[in-house]
């Protein structure tokens, strides 16, 4: 509602029958100045818990240490030191990560929503499995693959796996019965059927399993790393928290979240330029 | 519009296009006899419909006529050839478009010979696809995603990719019931136009007896257990047909003679 809807309400006759259909001031607030209220609230509360003392400057750093650092590790990023090289470390964990859960995933996830076989002799062991707590494998791929980074890529997949299983697998249900009808009716071999219809129409549920991927691919990345070192980002945090240096934590963490954020936007552009149809159709159907 | 007078009933009938013989079909999982004895041939440039209420074996027959599923017993002949499996000559409408809204309006239209004759044989069927748009009223919307078309042109873009691939038959599988009443009478009146000018042989399952009347040339009228044919009405109404003749004493007394024998066994 915008603020001409809601003034414009004054009578032009007499006895019009025109009347408020409420709707509050916060309606007429633009989004990000509510966001930024939030924020605001937010770091003022974090700046009186620790300017008072409430709470040990190691434990929590003041939000002014924090942005202090904050752009010390942002310069030594944009310069090319030692932290970009972590940095690169990361995002190739989460690359590779990606990228294999995306093969296995999809791989997976065909064979078993695809195929009767795959569906009551595969799909019990898949939930089973993810059913674990899949970071405590974390030492065997280190166990496995080595201190490098292949046994972080290993986790960070390994994560990712299952939510592009299960999306890809369900989605391939997606298909009507009248859509199924009228492929069989036109002849069309199953092959077909699975590339012209029934993917397509599970693209909408593959991509919400590959944002649950984006998210954990950096989970399993950075776990990896905490557990079995390397020299990425993940293992900067660590050593920072060792010497409880908490601003650097901290700032840390929130350069990871921009990659992981970047990762998920990706995700997310990629999915409205090839399911453009989807959102629209959910629209229409609203109306 | 000349090709009219070919559906005149003064004519000689014309030559068979598809033939039922006894066929009858019984599930085995539970014993369920779901058509019984059914025969019917469909001629040449004919409007069949079929009628009746849920449970009479419409679905079944529709199914046995597309060649999804094979009778128990009896033949199934199209074009003089028995029908075993999906044919490229049976042309299908459902009471959804389903249209793939990935697809623009032009590419879902051409899906057909994309399936059976590949992309490049569906790329040189576009300018054959864009003539039936234009016989449908569809001119214009050739690049328009199908989501962003309404109910009845969808249905209308559904008509063009059932045609597309020229077939002997057309089934249509109640294909407007989805619509709104206004927009259905302009659809089936639209219907006849372009089966009309296309002598096309069609078979219709609906659930309204009004429309069964006003499209057809012949209605069968379905009743369960087991689901047979009960009556064939000869609707000889004049053709063209239009929406004002569902005022007409005739058509009333059509519509009443159906409903009755209808009723007989609808509700037991």
């Amino acid at each position: 509602m915008t603020l001409e809807n809601i003034t414009d309400t004054a009578s032009e006759h007499e006895g019009d029958t025109v009347w408020s259909e409420g709707g509050g001031w916060l309606d007429l607030v633009p989004r990000w100045a509510q966001m930024l209220f939030v924020f605001v609230v937010f770091v003022a509360l974090w700046d009186v818990v620790t300017r008072f003392g409430f709470v040990s400057p190691i434990i929590l750093p003041s939000p002014m240490e924090t942005l202090l650092d904050l752009i010390f590790v942002g310069k030594n990023i944009f310069t090319g030191g030692y932290m970009l090289g972590a940095l690169w470390i990361t995002l190739q964990e989460v690359f590779y990560g990606f990228l294999l859960a995306l093969f296995i995933g999809v791989g997976l996830g065909v064979i078993v929503g695809e195929t009767a076989f795959g569906e009551r002799a595969i799909m019990p062991y898949l939930v089973a499995i993810d059913t674990m707590p899949k970071v405590a494998f974390a030492p065997l791929f280190v166990a496995w693959l080595g201190f490098d980074i292949d046994s972080k890529v290993a986790l960070a997949a390994f994560i990712a796996t299952f939510p592009i299983v299960v999306g890809t697998a369900a989605g391939l249900h997606a298909a009507d019965t009248n859509s199924r009808y009228l492929f069989k009716t036109m002849g069309a071999t199953r092959l077909q059927t699975l590339l012209k219809l029934k993917l397509p129409m599970a693209l909408p549920q593959m991509f919400t399993g590959l944002k649950i991927a984006s998210v954990g691919v950096m989970a399993g990345a950075i776990t990896g790393e905490f557990l079995g070192g390397g020299k990425g980002l993940g293992e900067l945090i660590r050593t920072a928290a060792s010497q409880l240096n908490t601003p650097r934590v901290f700032s840390l963490i929130l350069y990871l979240s921009i990659v992981g954020l970047m990762l998920f936007a990706f995700v997310s552009w990629v999915q409205r330029r090839f399911v453009f149809w989807h959102k629209e159709r959910v629209h229409a159907d609203g109306e | 519009m000349p090709a009219a007078a070919a559906l005149s009933p003064t004519d000689a009938p014309r030559e068979p296009v598809y033939q039922l013989s006894h066929v009858s079909k019984t599930y085995a999982r539970n014993a369920v006899t779901a058509l019984d004895d059914v025969n019917l041939t469909l001629r040449k440039g004919s409007f069949s419909s079929v009628i009746g209420s849920s449970g009479c074996g419409k679905s079944t027959l529709l199914k046995i006529m597309s060649g999804m599923i094979s009778p128990t017993k009896g033949r199934v002949m199209l074009q003089d050839k028995p029908v075993m499996g999906p044919r490229r000559d049976i042309g299908m409408m459902f009471q959804q478009a389903t249209l793939f809204p990935w697809r623009t309006t032009l590419e879902n239209i051409v899906l057909p010979i994309e399936i059976r004759d590949g992309k490049k044989a569906a790329k040189a069927a576009e300018a054959q696809a864009r003539a039936l748009m234009e016989l449908v009223g569809l001119k214009g919307f050739e690049d328009t995603y199908a989501n962003e078309l309404s109910g009845g042109m969808a249905q209308r873009a559904s008509i063009c990719r059932m045609l597309i691939t020229e077939p002997a038959v057309l089934l249509l599988d109640e294909p407007f019931s989805a619509l709104d009443e206004l927009s259905r009478d302009f659809m089936n009146m639209e219907l006849q136009r372009i089966c009309t000018s296309r002598d096309a042989t069609a078979f219709l399952v609906t659930h309204s007896i009004p429309e069964a009347v006003i499209l057809s040339d012949v209605v069968y009228v379905m009743k369960p257990r087991p689901g047979r044919v009960a009556e064939v009405v000869e609707i000889d109404l004049p053709r063209p047909r239009t929406l004002d003749m569902m005022t007409t004493p005739k058509f009333g007394a059509l519509v009443e003679h159906i409903r009755s024998s209808l009723d007989k066994e609808a509700f037991v």
